[in-house]
């Protein structure tokens, strides 16, 4: 998940600013979480594709994502039905699904769909270095862009240190079975996840320390606006102008 | 030496972590001007745990630290020493977190006050001279473990320091790298302490040995005569192996 995959790519989405992505991506976010009608989410809809398909992204990758994104969304799904007052449809017991709740969940689900794929085409193709510097750029509190970071890196720490340790129980012939063993390896496993993530934190932090860390990142190179990255950004903002015009206006009944 | 021109200087040091055993027992050391001195020692006898107070990563419970004629004791005593103090870490995993290795190299010239360009120049120089050219783009994590302990060592230099301390620097590095490393080592005009297993390294790259035993430092200068059951390079030096005693003919042979 942290390898960054989808970064490695020669494509125009890879190659456009990482300034303007970020500012794409907050604002077709903003305009489609408050999108309601039909006509203006098939817009975003297209508008997410047309991204996937210039940065050329591989489909299986995306549906990957996709389903474990969606995994939260089924929690949604356990609940709105139910709390949404409106025409009953069925019940279980005490609970009342009603024709409102479904609605509202279906409009969330394809709502935050189309929001995650225009993120993993806009965001994902940039590493989270750069984005880290364009966040700077754009005048992002420092402090903020540091906690982004970080916890990126150590969620990275986290993973390879977890990649090792499955690592040390494979190479001893361990097998998950149903069995306390087995329960007792996993619990085991988490602990020290947790105690040697720690650990390795705290001392990269002295490491950075003694090279006279003081809180402050400095970027090598400069990002180059060209009149590619201008002509794509002025073409992305039209996109989701008409997203709004959509939504907000009655062009399309 | 002159007390005063002392570039550290150790007295009396008691350490032990947090609900362990005590690990220094009124150690005391000194490093002078351009002293190039070795650390020995068996796993877990203390020498990281002295190199961790030096730079004031741990606080003694006891005992006097002083660098460059300075006592230190609070943290930001210790941010000077870390100006002019390199420490290169035992695993280069925690050494380096930057994506790009130009970025992890230039992150210590970039904090002593450099700019951009003199830290990217800084930079390009260390790695090249450490045989390192080309890897300026490359992803820090996606090394190699003896790749990552080159840059980690990149990044310490880079600093232009005045003491070294070096953890275990050729662990993992293969004959030719290390014969550059010591190269490397021996042109540089400035005072080293380092930490090694290896022998026939040490010998080349210090001036003199010491010894962590049951936390104190003692100076090897007694010539053990010891007879060999086995072949290697250097043979013709006089050194000593930490492992002759439980040696086992076939397994344990040296390169
Ligand atoms: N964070 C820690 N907490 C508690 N005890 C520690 C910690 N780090 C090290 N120790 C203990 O302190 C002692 C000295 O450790 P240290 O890392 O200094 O040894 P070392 O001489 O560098 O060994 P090696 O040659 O294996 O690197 C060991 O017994 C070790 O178990
Ligand atoms: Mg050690």
């Amino acid at each position: 998940m942290f390898n960054e995959v989808f970064t490695e790519g020669d494509s125009l989405l890879h190659k456009f600013d990482p300034r303007f992505k970020i500012v794409i991506a907050a604002v077709f976010t903003l305009v489609l979480a408050l999108s309601s009608r039909w006509c203006a989410l098939f817009a975003g809809l297209l508008f997410s594709l047309s991204i996937l398909v210039m940065g050329k992204l591989p489909v299986k990758g995306i549906c990957i994502r996709l389903v474990m994104v969606n995994g939260l969304i089924l929690f949604l799904w356990l609940l709105l039905p139910f709390s949404v007052r409106g025409e009953a449809i069925f019940s279980l017991g005490p609970l009342t699904a009603t024709r409102e709740g479904v609605r509202y969940a279906t409009l969330l689900t394809v709502r935050s769909n189309i929001i995650i794929l225009a993120l993993i085409g806009l965001l994902s193709t940039t590493t989270v270095f750069n984005l880290g510097r364009a966040m700077v750029d754009l005048k992002v509190p420092r402090k903020m862009v540091q906690l982004f970071f970080f916890t990126y890196r150590y969620l990275h720490v986290i993973q390879l240190e977890y990649e090792r340790l499955t690592n040390a129980l494979k190479i001893r012939g361990f097998q998950p079975k149903t069995s306390m063993h087995t329960y007792k390896t996993y619990a085991y496993l988490v602990g020290m996840l947790l105690v040697k993530s720690y650990d390795r934190s705290e001392r990269v932090r002295k490491a950075m320390i003694c090279r006279g860390f003081k809180g402050r990142f400095y970027n090598l190179t400069e990002f180059h606006l060209g009149y590619r990255d201008l002509l794509l950004v002025s073409l992305m903002l039209l996109g989701v102008a008409a997203i709004g015009l959509l939504q907000w206006t009655r062009i399309i009944y | 030496m002159d007390e005063n021109h002392l570039l550290i200087n150790l007295k009396d040091i008691h350490f032990s972590y947090p609900g362990g055993r005590e690990v220094l027992k009124g150690l005391s050391f000194s490093l002078g001007q351009g002293e190039k001195v070795g650390l020995m020692g068996p796993n877990g006898s203390g020498k990281t745990t002295l190199f961790h107070l030096i730079m004031g990563l741990l606080k003694p419970q006891h005992g006097k630290i002083e660098i460059f004629g300075q006592p230190v004791e609070e943290e930001k005593d210790f941010v000077e020493v870390r100006r002019k103090v390199g420490l290169l870490f035992q695993d280069p995993d925690d050494q380096l977190f930057s994506p790009t290795v130009l970025e992890d190299v230039a992150f210590g010239p970039l904090n002593q006050g450099k700019s951009v360009e003199e830290a990217k120049e800084i930079a390009r120089e260390t790695l090249k001279a450490l045989g390192l050219s080309g890897f300026e783009q490359r992803v820090t994590y996606r090394l190699s473990g003896g790749e990552k302990r080159l840059v980690s060592l990149a990044t310490v230099l880079a600093m232009q320091p005045k003491v070294l301390l070096l953890d275990e620097p050729t662990t993992g590095l293969d004959q030719e790298t290390t014969e550059r490393i010591i190269e490397i080592l021996k042109g540089l005009k400035l005072a080293y302490v380092f930490i090694s297993h290896n022998m026939d390294f040490m010998l080349q790259a210090t001036d003199k040995i010491y010894g962590l035993l049951e936390g104190r430092l003692a100076l090897e200068e007694e010539m053990v005569p010891h007879t060999h059951v086995h072949v290697h390079g250097y043979g013709r030096l006089s050194h000593t192996h930490t492992t002759s005693d439980d040696f086992r003919p076939g397994i344990e042979r040296d390169k």
